[in-house]
């Protein structure tokens, strides 16, 4: 018989072969496919699972952390302890689905990935201890939560900046979100939840503060302003446009009117404090001409993604192509029998100025100054035109983050403020904060709403129609505070959405109150 | 004295699988828990306690067996433990028992490897109640079917539930109709060698010898579709095949065997359900990979991530895979120890294998070597179905996996299959002494 067993010893080897090649070619040959394969989720489920820091605001309110939870089905699970008021930022951190906002943008030191966390000093060797690092947020609670409260239940955004440096004070959108719903670990919640999230039709995971585009309406004319301003072909005393009704711009026959009708003229002071639609088209159209209103846009950010430290910012956009070159304006019009629209604004510009031509799109960029057609602008990037108006002229990068320590204290990174863009010479910024000041706090100001006892705010309201029957539109205000003599000390913008009415005075009576509230909350807070 | 030597060497690799025990379980704490728990010594102690405690009954007992089976089991009796605790903490509180009851059964292992070795001191007595055996085996296989204390598990009918304990006797059965096998085949074999009927081009033994192998066929595919329990029936007839085929030495019963083999599988692929969906994760699981393939997919993933040297005890997400404590418990060792552990596994089931087959070729008796081979087949053999099945080398039939996978009836088996290897061993090194011995006295002729 020994034979047979031989033989069957034999056989044996050879099947237990065949498992160890089975073995290597799971664990070595084939293991880095398998451990690539999307329906793995080992490698999100480790993350999932490890230490985590917390995020904090500027003035030390948790609102993100991880709890051990022993005996759990995880080890720890995350919790946001303020959810619908800080979703819209701290964005959320899921095993199945990733993560967003500030999760994701600081998630490597959150996790204690960085190198510097990762390698430590040597006597970390013999006594680990926890590096995952804590973000804490230039955000204040107060603001935050007066942009939250401010605009209770309706879709819209509210960003609030410090303008010298660039610190988000506050930053919401409406519709939010629960994050926690996507951290839970039971996994067919979460999945459930991501679901029903998507589906939303209003986008509670999109963060539109930062994340999406809107008309800019009449708060766009700050960036007119600047544009003449800054070309010298306005000044607050010149020009002086005529009462009118509506404008015609050149090569077209459709009039861009004021609201209700209104009869409104003046100089920039006044038409900037009544928001004079047929005077700022004119002013766009016709004096400054479309280079200089592209240069200027762009000066202040638009066609560029602010670099603020959240991802997926989305970038402003103001129309750079008006076509052809035709004939000067002067030109034009001796060509045409009857004078168009108000007739022509007296000037005292001095007569060196290169003259401005018409294009074959002057009536577009004729409504592209006061911010409709195709300007489309981030609430951010309004916010980021009221700040860089309040500072002299500089708009400082927008950042969200303050500092990371460990959980021990040591610090791992720290912002330090620098300049992004020069929007406006100081000059012109003086000017302009003195022109949005007098729509505040001047005799028939739009934003009169935003004032502060005590101290100094300007404003500038917009309406931006959406062609909606029944008439609806976005209503806006940008604008800033601070104790008089210093640089402001709060840039905001308060945007909300498609609300039923149209006329100037919407954005002023929705939006100028919730701005009022956050300017108060930063002024406190300061 | 050889019996002196093995059992030193014995006694040191016990010693030695009871110090890797415990570093696994350190380290398993250290990834799981952060810290060594306080409860680390007493557990240790009642380790390598039990463990000294079967070697030193072995050297009573039978000092002259095998040194190398006794310390493989206790290794993969040890592994086997340590990824029970660490699978128990992470599947939440249902499962927070299994150690203590691990433990519990790892005591009654032991105690029935000794009880074993007290009660069959002669291996010849295991041939004399042969049918009684035979009996025993085919009623605990059949027990399962008796309604009111049989039951079905995850679609299996193979439990006894008896005052609150689940017993598998399928487990025990096996070995029962091993030795039962083994005494019938040795006084059979010379009639089943001997071809007289002639059916195409085999030549087969008398019909009616042919009973037996035709029953074992039968009952294995009773099992098959009243138990619906693939792995058993797998293990049941390959085993009785190999065994007719080194009683008989006659390959043509290996032929038959296969033959019978694939009729029975192709049928059954043909009528059930569940073996087709086997055979489906087996060739392609990816198909469904959130359905019926996701637990054969896991599986690839944990051994996936585990690599060359394993993601470290306790530090995997072996959870990942479903039923991982009960079928799946080698990919956690893969996904946790990696390719070196796994690996490791494999061999300890070979050395064992080994060992065995070495104690079948030196026993004297045909009977001794046929059982010894029995129960090294069954061993070996069922290691190598629920280690195929999980690699998806072969498909996947629910067994488990000697002295590694949790539940008291298959380490108490397992326990008495070790303790009638280790007899047929020690009988046989007392056997060859008697004869050296005999043959030192013999007066030379002159």
């Amino acid at each position: 018989m020994n034979r047979s067993i031989t033989r069957f010893g034999v056989a044996l080897l050879v099947l237990y072969t065949a498992v160890f090649a089975q073995l290597n070619n799971l664990q070595l040959f084939g293991a880095q496919r398998l451990n690539h394969n999307p329906i793995n989720v080992r490698e999100a489920a480790k993350d999932f699972e490890r230490k985590r820091g917390s995020i904090m605001t500027a003035d030390g309110v948790t609102i993100a952390e991880s709890i051990d939870t022993p005996g759990g089905v995880t080890d720890r699970v995350r919790k946001y302890l303020d959810p619908l008021v800080y979703a819209p930022l701290t964005g959320y951190f899921s095993r199945d689905y990733g993560t967003g906002g500030i999760e994701k943008q600081y998630n490597d030191a959150l996790a204690a990935k960085t190198n510097a966390q990762k390698y430590g000093d040597l006597a970390d060797l013999f006594n680990p201890q926890d590096r995952t690092g804590n973000v804490t947020l230039t955000l204040d609670n107060d603001v935050q939560r007066a942009a939250a409260q401010g605009l209770l239940f309706r879709k819209g955004s509210v960003v609030a900046i410090d303008p010298r440096d660039g610190s988000i004070l506050a930053m919401y959108s409406f519709p939010t979100y629960d994050p926690n719903t996507l951290s839970d670990v039971d996994r067919a919640a979460a999945t459930a939840a991501k679901k029903q999230l998507d589906a939303d039709p209003a986008k509670p995971l999109l963060t539109r503060a930062y994340r999406d585009n809107y008309f800019p309406g009449s708060t766009f004319k700050v960036v007119t302003s600047a544009a003449g301003l800054e070309s010298g072909a306005v000044t607050p005393d010149s020009p002086n446009f005529p009462a009118a009704t509506s404008y015609t711009p050149p090569l077209t026959n459709n009039a861009l009117k004021n609201f209700g009708g209104e009869t409104c003229g003046g100089t920039l002071f006044e038409i900037l404090r009544v928001s004079c639609n047929s005077a700022f088209a004119q002013m766009g159209a016709e004096i400054i001409g479309p280079d200089a209103m592209v240069e200027r846009a762009q000066a202040f950010g638009f066609n560029d993604t602010p670099p603020i430290d959240l991802p997926d910012a989305a970038k402003s956009v103001f129309p750079t192509d008006y076509g052809k070159k035709l004939q000067t304006i002067d030109a034009f019009h001796a060509h045409q029998n009857a004078p168009s629209g108000p007739g022509g604004p007296t000037t005292t510009a001095p007569a060196t100025r290169p003259p401005v031509y018409v294009y074959e799109n002057t009536p577009r960029l004729a409504q592209a100054s006061i911010g409709q057609n195709d300007v489309q602008a981030t609430p951010l990037q309004m916010a980021l035109v009221a700040a860089g108006v309040a500072n002299g002229g500089v708009i400082m990068k927008p950042h969200v983050m303050k500092e990371i320590r460990t959980k021990s204290g040591e610090l791992l990174s720290v912002y330090t403020p620098a300049p992004w863009r020069t929007a406006v010479t100081p000059e012109v910024a003086a000017t302009l904060r003195e022109a949005m000041v007098g729509v505040v706090e001047g005799p028939g100001g739009t934003a009169f709403r935003m004032a502060v006892d005590g101290y100094v705010v300007g404003g500038k309201t917009g309406t931006a129609e959406l062609g909606t029957s029944p008439p609806s539109s976005h209503a806006w205000v940008i604008g800033f505070g601070g104790v008089a003599g210093q640089v402001p000390s709060v840039a905001v913008a308060v945007l909300v959405e498609a609300q039923p009415g149209a006329t100037e005075q919407t954005g002023g009576r929705l939006a100028a109150p919730i701005a009022k509230a956050v300017i108060e909350a930063a002024l406190r807070a300061r | 004295m050889l019996h002196t030597r093995r059992r030193n060497t014995e006694l040191g690799l016990v010693l030695f699988a009871a110090l890797i025990t415990g570093g696994l379980y350190v380290l398993a704490s250290l990834g799981n828990n952060a810290k060594i728990p306080a409860n680390l010594g007493p557990f240790l102690g009642i380790v390598v306690a039990l463990l000294i405690a079967a070697h030193i009954a072995t050297r009573r007992l039978a000092p002259r067996a095998d040194p190398l089976l006794l310390p493989i089991a206790a290794l993969l009796n040890g592994v086997g433990y340590v990824f029970i605790a660490r699978l128990s903490e992470d599947l939440g509180k249902g499962s927070k028992r299994l150690p203590g009851l691990q433990a519990t059964w790892t005591f009654l292992g032991v105690a029935a490897y000794v009880a074993t070795l007290v009660v069959v001191r002669h291996v010849r007595d295991l041939d004399r109640y042969r049918y009684t055996l035979a009996l025993v085996g085919v009623g605990l296989l059949l027990s399962p079917l008796v309604p009111g204390i049989g039951v079905s598990v995850n679609g299996s009918r193979i439990w006894l539930r008896v005052a609150g304990f689940s017993i598998q006797p399928g487990e025990f059965a096996k070995i029962a109709l091993a030795v039962f096998f083994a005494s019938y085949l040795v006084d059979k074999r010379e009639l089943l060698r001997t071809g007289t009927y002639r059916l195409g081009p085999l030549l087969l033994p008398e019909p009616r010898h042919l009973a037996p192998v035709l029953a074992a066929w039968g009952g294995s595919l009773v099992i098959l579709i009243l138990e619906k329990d693939l792995g058993s029936s797998l293990l049941f007839f390959a085993v009785f095949v190999v065994l007719v085929w080194i009683a008989t030495e006659r390959a043509a019963y290996l032929v038959i065997g296969f033959v019978l083999f694939g009729f029975g599988a192709y049928a059954s692929y043909k009528s059930f359900g569940h073996v087709r969906t086997r055979v489906q994760n087996w060739l392609d699981p990816w198909q469904d990979a959130h359905g019926r393939g996701y637990q054969a997919i896991q599986a690839q993933f944990a051994f996936a991530s585990g690599g060359a040297t394993g993601a470290g005890p306790g530090s995997g997400m072996p959870t990942l895979i479903p039923e991982v404590a009960t079928d799946y418990q080698f990919a956690a060792i893969g996904e946790e120890l990696g390719l070196l552990g796994s690996t490791a596994v494999l061999v300890s089931y070979l050395l064992m294998a080994g060992s065995g087959l070495r104690v079948a070729m030196r026993a004297a008796q045909p009977f001794e070597k046929l059982l010894a081979t029995g129960l090294t087949a069954l061993l070996s053999l069922q290691a190598f179905i629920i280690m195929g099945g999980v690699t998806r080398l072969i498909p996947l039939t629910g067994i488990t996996l000697p002295f590694i996978s949790y539940g008291g009836s298959s380490l108490l088996a397992n326990y008495i299959l070790l303790a009638l290897l280790m007899r047929v061993s020690d009988e046989t090194a007392l056997h060859q002494e008697r004869v050296t011995a005999d043959v030192a006295t013999m007066v030379p002729v002159t």
